[in-house]
């Protein structure tokens, strides 16, 4: 299973220079226990008013410090809200309740101690390499010659040196990052923020990038001093992190913080890093199960009822496809007393938001034992698995009729109705009241993918109606 | 040995072709040689034009006719130039203070883009009969006023749709620059020169060349302003036809023609070619493997010192401009918290906007009964509707011509590489230039202008459609053809399944921007003369121009209010659908 994680460590070897890295990663734990706190969120909660006028939360209650010095991951599922999280401690975005606080000022603007790596790297594709990272100095009035020497010193840092006069278009994703690292670097952020930067990357850029960020975080000249990075990742996690802070779902919360107290430089094949990756596995599919009693209960009328219940928390269908599902069965299946998620993923190189989809989808179905950072078959997984093609859409149909609450809304809804039609609209109409626009047409659109799949109805969308299946009849 | 191969590796990203030292040399100094010359022209000609544009005017009033003489041509195409290229300057201001303050204040916003609709759908004839006394009393005693008038004219023909543009970019900008650009606290001049210009420049540019061909178009009726029962005349080569046609001069117009078509060719070649290559680096787009765009006079301008000299010259300039607006404050440095106070006010606008607009339309109605009577109102909407038949089935058949003809050269690349310049160019000319010949030949075979009417509208706007059909055809993936060869499909299956259904949203495209050229060019094309003979049809468009010349504000007021309620619902009511259904259902993206 761990074949592709061999090659990559054989590049990381090779390219850097470790020890520096251990140096100061000594340093770095040493001065935690004193080090003042550059960042606080103080109960962070964020929501958004949905199209039905009703306020959907997407934060709640969030505390959290950055130190000086350290490396804090946030960790999360997709529908976390780790990037607003970020973004509310960018400045870049206001939180609808409780305060945040750099170096004790409340902030009411762009937080002024903060640089952001963005994961579509965010270049002024216009500006030349150069340009590009004297833009911040030149917001803040820097001369023409004090700026461009710290750009190009910015830009050898981080190995560009070359490139200065190139457009961000002729460069490779890879270099486009450095681009953004050295954008941020040159301003000497008290804290560097990386929103997913690596994950626009392919597998080697990107461990060669987080090497090379840890190398300058280490090397102690002050460019870098502490990084808040959000990921969903949770081999990068654990990789560059002092400490991980892992978010809920539904709405986001602080499930955990784990302090990863590893000696650096970290190498993925100890059993000690292997142990902690599994145990955060561990923790983000434990919180599947915490979710499902937390919705609100408010007095509707019976078809909202059905509908609002039949998409809260885990119960929201999640944004797999039938077909991603039964490949994940086939690959389960070879497993006769399951396989650890961490094996899954680094064999399938998914992140955490391509792989718990379908595990979500899976155990929604009942299709999938989900435990401890461990998935298994159940029976009915496994006589999907092994059905032909058509028994097996019977199947699934059966499953989801009996599990998922807004399927069998929809199926209910149509067979009541006289001529077995009913709009589309009515349905993402009902579904806006717990969710907003945008997520109530993906859960309609999810939910129409599984019932043509599953031949119980059919859905057309020139007319935006749906009807039942004749085989469902 | 990292850097070493990223220095190599630069210089080969940067294209530096290998060549000889002094080639290089040669070929820097002519260019030089030819950009000193091309700049000292211009200065020249302007300098040689601006005394004129302020002349007195003599004992005998504002001229109203011109001579006719062929060798003024030159003289007349600078004016016009002249003209044209002030009224794009001011409708690039227009467009960026109206788009800015439509973009950034969300209450303006409400108001000034559903304002921008209306006034897009204004005719110029409009806003000409509604401002010329106003142009004539500032500018007292001198010709200034009559060519203030005419470059407002133009200017009406121009900004509305390069300010939609603008606004479009505004709004659409990458959410992550636009992060990117608050946090690292640049001003709001940074912002607007770093990231808003950049990212709306190549729609802008486009529409600016579309702005030029509208405004070609309107120059007769804008250097020849007859309003309010007078005429005044500009010397210009709009009112060169005009007057020529009226004196029955069919060789001075052919003259004329010539001349139009040496401008538009020159301009195309000296400003837009290379425009359009230079804004290519404005593209957001993460592969450089499309197509380069060429232009001659964007090499040469490169290969010169221009660039240097510009950057010694605009440096310290741009730096005191940047110290100088840092008052104006950083973007998006305070949050926007909505609160009570700021629901009150929301209240208060949307009422005193509503107010405003119930007084307006009181105080319209009011002039209307008084001046024209309430039964003109429904003639007037009778003929709008005639008018507006006209449009549709101008439409049509327009379409029924050109979709495929425009289909299969747009799935040929060597036919489109062809075509597509020289298309342009004749969406460019304006059209009204061959009016007096295409008259000529109804009076002749006595040809009814009602239905002839027909003919002369689709003269200027049939290229829209062609145009966009062309672009559309050619962006049909090379896989979806090879898949219906394969298939064996014949002719009409091949047409019905892939062609017809690929081409649609470009064809939307084309369609709306023919009618409402079409409904503009009812104006000028329902009344049409040469001699002494003039045809009229019946028709909203002949209404307008009749009222504007004999200056009855109450009728002229009607009519451009019919004009414009028909061409916000027709778009309201027909085209948007048909556009949002193009992106749904015939999107070849998605």
């Amino acid at each position: 299973m761990k074949n592709t994680l061999t090659a990559n460590n054989n590049i990381d070897n090779s390219v850097i220079d470790n020890t520096a890295v251990e140096n100061t990663a000594m340093e770095n734990t040493a001065v935690k226990g004193t080090a003042l706190p550059v960042i606080t969120a103080n109960h962070v909660s964020k929501s958004f008013l949905t199209d039905n006028g009703e306020d959907l939360k997407v934060l709640t209650h969030i505390s959290m410090t950055l130190h000086e010095g350290e490396i804090v991951a946030i960790l999360g599922r997709s529908g976390a809200g780790k990037s607003t999280f970020l973004r509310i401690l960018a400045g870049l975005v206001p939180p609808s309740d409780g305060r945040v606080k750099y170096r004790g000022k409340p902030l009411t603007g762009p937080n002024p101690g903060v640089a952001m790596v963005f994961q579509t790297f965010a270049l002024m594709p216009w500006l030349t390499v150069e340009s590009n990272v004297e833009l911040g100095l030149q917001a803040q009035g820097v001369g023409r010659k004090e700026r461009k020497a710290a750009a190009l010193k910015a830009i050898d840092s981080i190995g560009l040196d070359g490139f200065e006069s190139a457009y961000p278009k002729e460069l490779s994703g890879g270099m486009r990052q450095r681009v953004g690292i050295a954008r941020a670097l040159v301003l000497k952020p008290d804290a560097l923020f990386m929103d997913e930067p690596f994950s626009a990357l392919d597998v080697l850029t990107a461990e060669n990038l987080r090497q090379e960020v840890l190398k300058l975080w280490a090397d102690g000249s002050g460019a870098l001093r502490s990084i808040l990075i959000v990921t969903h990742n949770i081999e990068e996690a654990v990789q560059m992190a002092d400490r991980v802070v892992v978010l809920g779902s539904h709405p986001g919360h602080v499930i955990a913080d784990v302090p990863i107290t590893l000696p650096r430089p970290r190498d993925k094949h100890t059993a000690a890093f292997e142990s902690t990756v599994d145990s955060l596995y561990a923790i983000l599919t434990g919180q599947a199960d915490a979710a499902r009693g937390g919705h609100r209960e408010e007095a509707l009328s019976g078809l909202q009822q059905m509908f609002a219940d039949s998409s809260q928390g885990s119960h929201s269908l999640p944004d797999a496809t039938p077909g991603g599902m039964a490949g994940l069965l086939e690959i389960v299946a070879d497993h006769e007393d399951g396989v650890d998620l961490a094996d899954l993923a680094s064999a399938l190189t998914f992140e955490v938001d391509d792989l718990f989809p379908l595990l979500d989808a899976g155990t929604l179905l009942g299709m999938l034992d989900v435990e401890e950072g461990h998935v298994s078959l159940t029976p009915a997984g496994r006589e999907w698995n092994d059905a032909d093609i058509l028994d097996s859409k019977m199947i699934f149909a059966r499953m989801a009729i009996s599990h998922v609450p807004l399927i069998r809304a929809i199926d209910r809804t149509l067979r009541q109705s006289k001529n077995g039609k009913v709009r589309g609209d009515l349905i993402v109409d009902l579904l806006r009241g717990k969710h907003n626009d945008e997520a109530a047409q993906q859960q309609f659109r999810i939910a129409v993918e599984w019932g043509r799949y599953g031949e119980l109805f059919d859905y057309d969308s020139d007319d935006d109606t749906l009807t039942l299946d004749d085989n469902a009849q | 040995m990292p850097s070493l191969f990223s220095t190599h590796a630069g210089a080969l990203i940067r294209g530096d072709a290998p060549a000889s030292a002094s080639g290089r040399l040669r070929r820097s100094v002519i260019s030089d040689v030819i950009v000193v010359a091309g700049i000292l022209a211009v200065l020249g000609a302007v300098a040689a034009l601006l005394p004129q544009v302020n002349a007195a005017i003599g004992p005998q009033g504002i001229p109203s006719s011109i001579s006719t003489d062929p060798h003024l041509l030159p003289y007349y195409a600078l004016r016009s130039v002249f003209r044209m290229f002030i009224a794009l300057g001011f409708s690039f201001l227009f467009t960026v203070v109206y788009g800015l303050a439509a973009a950034r204040s969300r209450r303006l916003g409400a108001i000034l883009i559903p304002l921008l609709d209306i006034l897009q759908s204004v005719p110029i004839l409009g806003f000409l009969s509604a401002t010329i006394t106003i142009w004539l009393v500032l500018f007292p005693g001198s010709i200034l006023g009559v060519e203030a008038a005419s470059i407002f004219a133009i200017f009406t023909s121009q900004a509305w749709n390069m300010t939609f543009s603008f606004h479009r970019s505004l709004m659409s900008e990458p959410p992550e620059l636009d992060e990117a650009a608050r946090l690292l606290q640049l001003s709001h001049w940074q912002r607007f020169w770093k990231l808003d210009v950049p990212n709306s420049m190549i729609p802008l540019l486009w529409n600016c060349m579309m702005s030029v061909g509208g405004g070609w178009f309107f120059l007769t009726a804008s250097e020849m302003i007859s309003v309010n029962n007078s005429t005044y005349v500009l010397p210009g080569i709009g009112s060169y036809v005009a007057e020529a046609s009226e004196r029955q001069q069919l060789g001075n117009i052919g003259w004329a023609i010539l001349t139009m078509v040496i401008v538009v060719v020159l301009i195309d070649f000296c400003l837009w070619k290379p425009l359009t290559a230079w804004a290519e680096k404005f593209r957001i787009t993460s592969n450089s493997s499309v197509s380069q765009k060429r232009s001659l006079v964007l090499s040469v301008i490169r290969q010169s010192h221009l660039n240097d000299v510009l950057a010694t010259i605009g440096r310290p300039i741009a730096d005191v401009l940047d110290r100088l607006t840092l008052p104006l404050g950083r973007t998006g440095a305070h949050w926007h918290v909505r609160g009570t106070r700021s629901r009150i006010g929301d209240v208060l606008f949307a009422v005193v906007a509503a107010a405003v607009s119930i007084f307006g339309v009181v105080l319209w109605f009011d002039y209307i009964r008084e001046g024209a009577g309430i039964a003109e109102i429904w003639h007037v909407a009778g003929l709008g509707f005639l008018t507006f038949l006209r449009v549709m089935l101008l439409t049509l058949i327009c379409s029924i011509i050109w979709v495929p003809i425009g289909a299969m050269i747009g799935m040929n690349p060597k036919l489109a590489r062809f075509f597509q310049p020289v298309i342009q160019i004749l969406a460019s000319f304006p059209a009204n230039f061959t009016f007096p010949l295409v008259t000529l030949w109804f009076i002749a075979w006595h040809i009814d202008i009602n239905w002839g009417n027909l003919l002369l509208m689709s003269l200027g706007t049939q290229w829209y459609i062609l145009f966009n059909v062309i672009a559309g055809a050619s962006a049909i993936p090379d896989d979806l053809r090879e898949m219906s060869r394969s298939l064996g499909m014949g002719t009409w299956q091949r047409w019905k399944t892939l062609i017809l259904p690929a081409v649609f949203g470009a064809w939307c495209t084309g369609g709306v921007t023919a009618a409402g050229g079409a409904w503009n060019a009812s104006i000028v094309s329902e009344t049409v003369s040469y001699g002494h003979t003039t045809l009229t049809a019946t028709g909203l468009g002949s209404y307008i121009a009749a009222s504007t010349a004999e200056g009855n504000m109450p009728r002229t007021l009607l009519s451009v209010t019919m004009m414009s309620i028909f061409v916000v619902v027709v778009n309201r009511v027909f085209w948007h659908p048909l556009e949002r259904l193009a992106d749904r259902r015939f999107s070849l993206t998605a």
